[in-house]
């Protein structure tokens, strides 16, 4: 083909903002001759800036700094980062703090969760181009989403000190423990919203899915007594279960020609994290109830359709609501509100269950408890691979359609994965590049 | 999120942005200054970050003044006043956030669901340096003054 020819046959498509999207960042897609030849997910990257900024900081500031990488998921990366410190400082919390913390998880998943079902996903099922397209013709199914996610927030406010970037967490515990009689106070409305937890599963699993089953490497914490948040041991679909401190002699970063966010593959394949990779591997941990729900809506696991994240996030609300309900009801007030912590140098490694999937961090701490060395690993830079990899193979049942729905149903397909690509980048573009005949 | 105790003040303010990301922070400082300047005549929110949640903010108030930093093009330090109470301001003024839903999203939810106050005035600074750890720039700085001065003549024209 001459280069004439060339330009003849070629279509761009681009589309300024992939919307309803967590962040910002690029998506480019060529297309040659009706077969998709490239997919680059170009993410521009905050975390990478933290981990330097961490670089001197006592360990004690960790919490509060790692708080603000992102606004969507701040627990997540203070979760990460405490138990990564601790593990430095041999430093086991457990009892009632232990509860509090996966207490304060919980509320960050219904927050962060109810905010992707109602406002960011279900739209794209419903015909809407935007959750508030949808709320004027659906104001009480959104008002419900909205006070599910305040449920949420509630919970985040009592026990972080405020909803967004909580700061009571800290290295051992907490800066401030909650009565017994303040958290009893959440009960009434965690009840409601368990009630609305139940719907939203029944609602999202009559919404109609397109028929795409990928074959996923899923990759979750599992823990052999409980749902994971905290604590586990990272597993893989085909078996592989390692140790937290192992998590980066099997994942590894790289670099690519078009991003500035690294990707993270596992022995050089993508892998998926996230709600469909937790709930398919831990559902021997579902209450009762929530297996009844799944039972009910003719649920059939595991979920293999990323589409279907908006049914694995649903269950998640609901089952965080139970666990939040079963942690109030036992809780009896730690005799301190943080163990003592004793400074020493070493490296610690932790892996926590951030609403959009495993996130790591690791530390090197010298004897003076100043950071030497952070090490951060967000969700969405572990799935960025896998989103690729998921429009590459989604990309040719639209080729036919227009430019313009072509982009849309890319949009859907990333928004599956929930990137909260804040953690990772900034500003999202979406440009598409047909080359040849279509 | 610092909140004052509810009270029958006519207006409520909030302050919006991200603390840590230089003039991004403008919004935030001056609902701090408001609050500090004008006491308990007006109730002063400084909401970081608050994307939805700004649906829940403004609820039950019969008017709000928003303060965020924008980003339209002029120079930094430029404030804009802008009316949401009728119809739409332009996202192009206050930028999306990297939080699903930015301010001027929120606005639009609160219409849909009829939620908006019935009136709702935006301040909009322009921002110049959103780098992570940086201090608002001296233009940005300046306008901070000049947004608070003005903001508290409003709520005393509120207030006659």
């Amino acid at each position: 083909m001459t280069g004439k020819e060339e330009a003849r046959n070629t279509r761009t498509i681009a589309v300024d903002l992939v919307a309803r999207v967590e962040g910002e960042g690029a998506l480019r897609v060529t297309v040659k001759d009706g077969t998709v030849q490239d997919v680059e997910l170009r993410i521009f990257e905050p975390p990478r800036f933290f981990e330097a900024f961490l670089q001197g900081r006592h360990y004690s500031e960790v919490p509060d700094i790692v708080a603000r990488i992102c606004g969507i998921c701040p627990v997540a990366y203070q979760m990460s980062a405490v138990h990564a410190i601790e593990q430095v400082f041999g430093l086991h919390v457990d009892g009632a703090l232990r509860d509090l913390r996966r207490l304060l998880y919980c509320g960050e998943w219904i927050e962060s969760h109810a905010l992707h079902v109602y406002l960011l996903q279900a739209p794209d099922f419903l015909g809407y181009d935007s959750g508030i397209a949808m709320a004027k013709d659906h104001p009480a199914v959104v008002t419900r989403g909205l006070r599910l996610k305040k449920a949420g927030n509630a919970i985040m406010t009592l026990l972080g000190g405020r909803s967004v970037h909580p700061v009571s967490v800290k290295v051992g515990g907490f800066s401030r423990v909650p009565l017994r009689s303040e958290l009893n106070g959440l009960k009434e409305e965690l009840l409601w919203a368990r009630d609305a937890a139940i719907e939203t599963v029944r609602w999202v699993a009559d919404f109609d899915y397109p028929d795409f089953m990928p074959d996923y490497t899923y990759v979750a914490l599992h823990h052999p007594d409980e749902y994971p948040f905290n604590e586990g041991q990272v597993a893989v679909s085909n078996g592989l279960q390692i140790s937290t401190t192992e998590f980066e002699q099997h994942f590894v970063e790289h670099q690519v020609s078009y991003s500035t966010a690294l990707h993270c593959t596992l022995q050089g394949t993508s892998y998926l994290v996230g709600p469909l990779a937790r709930l398919n591997s831990n559902q021997d941990h579902l209450t009762p109830l929530v297996q009844q729900v799944l039972a009910d809506t003719r649920t059939v696991m595991p979920l293999r359709n990323p589409f279907h994240g908006i049914i694995a996030r649903s269950v998640e609300i609901l089952y965080a609501l139970e666990e939040s309900l079963r942690l109030i009801d036992r809780y009896e007030p730690p005799p301190v509100s943080a163990l003592p912590v004793v400074v020493r140098s070493g490296t610690g490694m932790a892996c926590t269950e951030a609403p959009r999937g495993i996130l790591y961090h690791r530390y090197q701490v010298d004897g003076d408890g100043v950071i030497r060395e952070a090490k951060i690993v967000p969700p969405t830079s572990q799935n960025q691979s896998r989103i690729e990899q998921d429009l590459r193979l989604f990309l040719p049942r639209l080729l036919q359609l227009p430019d313009q729905e072509v982009a849309l149903a890319c949009e859907r397909v990333i928004r599956c994965y929930d990137p909260c690509i804040s953690c990772a980048t900034h500003f999202l573009n979406l440009e598409i590049t047909r080359e040849g005949v279509a | 999120m610092k909140k004052d105790k509810p009270h029958s003040s006519a207006v409520r303010i909030i302050g919006l942005g991200n603390g840590m990301r230089g003039d991004d922070a403008v919004g935030l400082l001056a609902a701090r200054r408001i609050r500090q300047q004008a006491g308990d005549k007006v109730e002063v929110i400084e909401a970081e970050m608050a994307g939805v949640d700004l649906v829940e903010l403004m609820d039950g108030a019969q008017a709000v003044i928003l303060i965020d930093a924008a980003r339209s093009g002029q120079a930094p330090g430029t404030i804009h006043r802008l009316d949401a109470s009728a119809r739409p301001i332009s996202g192009r003024m206050i930028p999306r956030s990297s939080h699903a839903l930015g301010t001027v999203d929120a606005l639009e939810l609160a219409r849909a669901m009829g939620a908006l106050p019935a009136a709702v005035i935006v301040y909009g600074v322009e921002a110049g340096n959103t780098e992570a750890g940086q201090p608002l720039s001296p233009a940005v700085a300046k306008a901070l003054d000049q947004v608070v001065d003005r903001i508290i003549q409003d709520c005393e024209a509120c207030h006659a």
